[in-house]
């Protein structure tokens, strides 16, 4: 399954942030993971929301510059090794990573680790067939913090 | 093809002839002013020492700083109930310097851009927008006269509301538009923004550019996004504004009237002339100008007069596109830098956005140059890298061709703010 990433270009200076988390606030867009990663002047947001396509529009439609892309969010255990045994599987491949960020789903239980790469649909093929579960957004949205209602 | 066959392909024998005669004219009309009436009387000079058109160079430049010094009627040959018009210079370099008109100067300006529209394809039918500021500046009024002249329907517009620019011309059908490159491009996004395409929701088929330098680039670009001809032309408002030098279909140089001005290439250090196709500041003599008519005015612009004859068929002679001009350039570490090599570099950089602003900046003794780039909307493909990639190759090309190395800062798509009016590139924040 593939998932998509939503990126702004961001230009260093105070507000910038707050700019886009307001506009996705009054679009009632939930954010699922957000990574910052920054030059000396500039940087990019990426985020993973609930609504890709309508997040894209309402940030472009404030003059924002997005760009929205196909990456893969694959389930991993929340355990130790559990990280590792993707990453293992990825070097043996030969596959690189462009940019990538993880977040815990579920304490103890469920992590989502978001890879940027160049041969998405070939990745994507291998690790399904090593048993991997790739999320696409319907699925990221869908495992709303369940943890929280449990009791 | 032709909107004054005889004059446009006359003989260069025939011109020069004529150049010489209205020369003697003019400068015995000039000695009725205040200032060279004066001058001429101290240095014992006057038309009588005129027998060829190498004998302009006995008579000292004219410059901006003797109009500013001798405003506001210093220079007027003609008694003060002769003028019908005043202009102002758009003042983009110090105080604004005043031109007037007598009824035959006006008369004359529209003829000769009357000729340039013309020359570039526009017919009686055309229906022409005016997008230029109206008013002081010379180029609403006299592009206005001129379109009207030439029989054309004109849309005086003025300039700015960008909206309502492109409703007029799409509810009136308009051929022909007047416009500063700056404001075409920005322009271009407002179409984008209602969903648009100036390529096929128009019908205007030529453009002229005018008020502002920009690069080959620049017009290619413009002449890309609305699928029309785009024209270069000079003007300044001392030698009646636009009209002075066009383009002619083959868009390579501006042809300047010479039945109209006397130019000289000079060195602008040397003040020496310079011979045809070798680079140097531009020096007019008006000479069919009565109201104030001057003599060997410096116009800073820095060009060449491009050798060889024309394939249109006219005589006279043309100007390359202007590099920029001697009071433009930039001093940094020692380096002289025209913000026009800037422009020209960037255009040539996938990635690059429409603007961009030089700011000059001093920590101790140490001159720094930041060069904000907007970076394109479609080249932002999310990633830290290919930006940081683009940055690099700015970096690199701007420091092969100025020689300094620019600190760049990437800034997003429309964040630079542009002027409906000429563009402003650098900002000088370097304190004496």
């Amino acid at each position: 399954m593939i998932a998509y990433q939503l990126s702004v270009f961001a230009e260093d200076k105070p507000g910038k942030l707050a700019h886009v988390t307001s506009v996705l606030a009054k679009a009632k867009i939930s954010i699922r993971a957000t990574t910052i990663s920054t030059s000396d002047t500039f940087g990019v947001i990426s985020l993973i929301v609930d609504e890709p396509k309508r997040a894209e529009a309402a940030l472009t439609d404030a003059g924002l510059t997005v760009h929205l892309k196909s990456v893969l969010a694959i389930l991993i255990p929340d355990a130790p090794g559990g990280l590792d045994k993707l990453m293992q599987l990825l070097y043996a491949e030969g596959i690189n990573i462009n940019n990538a960020y993880g977040f815990v789903l579920e304490s103890g239980q469920k992590a989502v680790f978001v890879v940027d790469v160049e041969q998405l649909d070939k990745t994507e093929k291998l690790l399904e067939e090593k048993g991997f579960k790739t999320l696409d957004t319907e699925e990221l949205s869908a495992i709303e913090p369940i943890h929280y209602n449990k009791q | 093809m032709y909107w004054e066959k005889e004059v446009e392909t006359m003989d260069r024998s025939k011109l020069e002839a004529g150049q010489l005669a209205a020369l003697q004219e003019t400068l015995a009309r000039v000695e009725k002013s205040y200032y060279y009436g004066k001058m001429f009387k101290e240095k014992g000079i006057g038309a009588g020492q005129v027998k060829s058109l190498q004998d302009i160079a006995k008579f000292p430049f004219t410059t901006k700083d003797d109009l500013r010094e001798h405003w506001p009627y210093g220079f007027i040959a003609v008694p003060k109930e002769e003028l019908v018009r005043m202009h102002s210079s758009s003042g983009t370099t110090g105080r604004a310097t005043v031109v007037f008109h007598t009824a035959h100067d006006i008369a004359v300006w529209t003829n000769l851009l009357a000729r340039c529209l013309y020359m570039a394809g526009m017919r009686k039918g055309d229906v022409f927008q005016n997008m230029m500021t109206y008013g002081l500046f010379t180029g609403g009024l006299g592009f206005h006269y001129a379109a009207e002249k030439l029989g054309a329907l004109v849309i005086p517009a003025g300039a700015g509301n960008s909206k309502r620019q492109i409703q007029l011309m799409r509810d009136f059908d308009t051929t022909a538009v007047h416009v500063i490159p700056s404001y075409a491009l920005h322009l271009s996004t407002v179409f984008d923004e209602l969903k648009l395409d100036p390529r096929k929701d128009t019908s205007v088929k030529i453009a002229f550019l005018g008020a502002e330098p920009h690069t080959e680039k620049m017009r290619r670009k413009i002449e890309e996004i609305y699928g029309y001809k785009a024209f270069n032309s000079y003007g300044l408002s001392e030698m009646n504004g636009p009209g002075v030098a066009f383009e002619c279909p083959y868009q390579d140089g501006m042809h300047i009237w010479e039945d109209s001005f006397l130019i000289e290439i000079i060195d602008p250090k040397t003040l020496q002339p310079v011979a045809d196709g070798v680079e140097g500041e531009l020096v007019m003599t008006s000479l069919q100008k009565e109201g104030m008519p001057l003599i060997r005015y410096r116009t800073k612009d820095l060009t060449r007069i491009i050798p060889g004859p024309c394939a249109c068929g006219r005589t006279h002679r043309r100007l390359e596109r202007f590099k920029g001009r001697t009071d433009d350039m930039l001093i940094l570490k020692g380096v002289n830098i025209f913000p026009m090599q800037i422009e020209k570099k960037l255009m040539d950089i996938p990635g690059v956005g429409t603007n961009f602003m030089i700011i000059l900046s001093r920590e101790g003794y140490n001159d720094d140059m930041t060069v904000k780039v907007e970076v394109r909307r479609e080249y932002f493909s999310g990633d830290l890298k290919s930006l940081e990639k683009l940055k690099k190759k700015i970096v690199d090309e701007l420091k092969g061709e100025l020689l300094i190395t620019p600190k760049i800062e990437l800034v997003e798509p429309d964040s630079i703010p542009k002027g409906e009016g000429k563009a402003v590139r650098v900002i000088d924040n370097r304190k004496e």
